[in-house]
């Protein structure tokens, strides 16, 4: 027996056999569309590795050029006769400006963010955060332009010389991350759980003694964490510190003396030079620097990441 | 005793630092707009660049800058949002989501001149675009998906999940949840994340000196045809931003105002990003409390 008989039953059956197909393309379509995204997203990056390196590889493989040549080599002569590709200036440039510029910037972020969230919770949020967010916001070359403008005529006036180098690379670049450390490290703080602050209160500790054995300590990964992503930023910028640099293909021998860095010789050069030549391959080594140096930078942060978690 | 000498000493370093930090940002903002501001004029703003003479303006620089944002984020919006649909509703906890976050982390951490050589390499002479609009939008799309990936995420995982729920117990299918209750839901975040990106894209210059070039044909502002050549929005033509400009004036101008130029688009430069960021927390602002009004009317 059927509880509904002849074209009633055909028609509900028809119409829920419509609905379940609408359903099952509406799903599709939605899994389908989302997971092209994401493959498009590592197709990307497959293809920035393999072209990149396809192309910085060529340098040692195609060229001849040895890797000690490339990485220890301190004469950069891709004119001269014989040619010479020795990259150590500018890797030491670019290593220089990325390790000041964060000795700078670390301790004055950990100030701004132990403002905001130890000292004056709710003030310091009002005043600071916003200024951080709009320091953050200004684009690198405006950096480059008042670096040109400010720091390199200051430079020159107190210290003699030309004013561009590495002091004042290091000096606009850790303007650029501060916003960067800053943000990451006063997150950090702010996630404490509170019974490990109020705890170190309770048993008589000042602020300064909590924060100093409590709070930095438990936090170190964290707030390195900060430190590596503001030096992974201030490796690969590019265009502010190509503006103050000076750019001169050699180890300076102090900090105001004009000197390179890996990205600012890619900048100057790549537009200058034949694709396919030899000194056109060695700029793509250094891009393939620039980008091993990311891996190794997310790796790092991946591990303090690990270490935060206990 | 000496415990709390220590503390106030250290307490007064704090402050002193962050105060500096907040006295170099207005001394910075200060300079950039006092330097800029007075050299901006409408003649500035509209006329076209000069490389000898003095007087020359930014027109279509920042008719490139602005033309170029559009194209990016319409390449980038319909991209970042799906992948960040995905790892918000459709991904599961495992080897492949963690690799794709690694992807994300990795992606967002290149530096944007190497997205710019990769540009260069794959987009301006392997597909033959030439150092073009749509090059550059595609290279900054590139620099941009990992952030629009992320925020999209976080917005779609802060909505409640009782709303998502209420969806499955209506019989809906995921995709009908995600575009009718999810979206809505989300857009507000989502715009205001979108807004943020804007700012950055603007100011966005290193990718570009090897993607869309660093010249502009000259433009005929009367044609718009896109498929002409000296017409605005053409989007095969090269076309010079008001950030790469901006470096362009500083390392190699010629002209003898140059200095003043520099100025002046950086202070407009400083001054639209700043307009973008205002934008993106009112906006965010205002959302919210529309929300927070409509559910005290419930």
């Amino acid at each position: 027996m059927e509880p509904i008989e002849g074209k009633a039953y055909m028609e509900q059956n028809k119409r829920s056999r419509g609905m379940k197909e609408r359903h099952y393309w509406e799903e599709w379509t939605g899994r389908i569309y989302t997971s092209v995204c994401v493959v498009f997203l590592v197709a990307v990056i497959v293809s920035i590795v393999y072209f990149v390196a396809s192309k910085g590889v060529a340098t040692f493989v195609v060229n001849g050029v040895s890797l000690q040549e490339f990485f220890f080599g301190t004469k950069w002569s891709p004119d001269g006769e014989p040619m010479s590709f020795g990259a150590l200036p500018f890797i030491t440039g670019s290593f220089a400006v990325t390790v000041l510029a964060a000795l700078i910037a670390s301790p004055l972020s950990l100030c701004a963010a132990l403002f905001m969230t130890e000292i004056v919770p709710k003030s310091g949020k009002r005043i600071l955060q916003p200024a951080i967010e709009l320091l953050s916001g200004i684009p690198s070359v405006v950096y480059g332009f008042v670096g040109l403008t400010v720091i390199v005529p200051l430079l020159r006036d107190v210290f003699g010389g030309q004013g561009i180098g590495i002091l004042a690379g290091c000096l606009v670049l850790s303007v650029m991350i501060l916003p960067t450390i800053t943000s990451i490290m006063a997150d950090a703080l702010s996630s404490l759980p509170g019974g490990l602050r109020e705890s170190s209160y309770a048993l008589g500790a000042t602020r300064w003694q909590t924060i100093a054995r409590v709070i930095i300590p438990t936090l170190l990964p964290a707030l390195l964490t900060g430190i590596i992503l503001g030096m992974a930023r201030a490796f690969g910028e590019a265009l502010a510190v190509q503006m103050v640099i000076g750019n001169a293909p050699h180890i300076p021998q102090s900090l105001l003396e004009s000197a390179s860095t890996l990205t600012s010789v890619i900048t100057l050069s790549m537009g200058n030079t034949a694709m396919g030549s030899v000194h056109n391959n060695a700029l793509w080594s250094m891009a393939l620097v620039l980008l091993l140096m990311t891996f190794i930078f997310v790796l790092l942060v991946r591990l303090l990441e690990r270490r935060n978690r206990i | 005793m000496k415990a709390k000498t220590t503390d106030k000493i250290a307490t007064f370093v704090i402050c002193f630092f962050a105060l500096f930090i907040v006295v170099l940002l207005v001394g910075l903002l200060g300079f950039i707009l006092a330097r800029g501001v007075s050299h901006i004029s409408f003649d500035f703003l509209t006329s076209a660049p000069q490389t000898l003479r003095a007087g020359g303006g930014i027109g279509p620089q920042l008719f490139n800058s602005v033309f170029l944002l559009i194209l990016t984020l319409i390449i980038t919006i319909p991209i970042g949002w799906g992948a960040g649909i995905y790892m918000a509703q459709y991904a599961k906890p495992g080897k492949i989501t963690d690799f794709i976050r690694l992807v994300v982390e990795v992606l967002s951490s290149f530096p944007s001149i190497v997205i710019g050589l990769f540009g260069l390499l794959l987009i301006v002479n392997t597909f033959n675009f030439g150092f073009s609009l749509l090059s550059g939008a595609l290279a900054l799309a590139v620099f941009n998906l990992p952030l629009m990936v992320r925020t999209t995420e976080q917005a779609f995982r802060a909505v409640p999940k009782e709303q998502k729920e209420a969806g499955l117990a209506l019989g809906l299918s995921k995709w009908k949840i995600i575009t009718s209750i999810l979206l809505p839901a989300a857009l507000p975040s989502l715009i205001t994340g979108t807004i943020l990106a804007a700012g950055r894209i603007f100011g966005e210059a290193a990718a570009l000196l090897f993607t869309a070039g660093m010249s502009t044909p000259p433009l005929d502002f009367t044609d718009w045809n896109p498929l002409h050549a000296r017409s605005p929005i053409n989007p095969m033509r090269p076309a010079e931003t008001l950030a790469v400009h901006i470096w362009k004036v500083n390392s190699e101008g010629i002209a003898p105002d140059s200095k003043d130029i520099a100025a002046g688009a950086s202070a407009v430069l400083v001054l639209l990003v700043l307009a973008f960021n205002l934008i993106a927390r009112w906006f965010g602002r205002v959302v919210y409390r529309r929300l927070t009004a409509a559910k005290r009317m419930d």
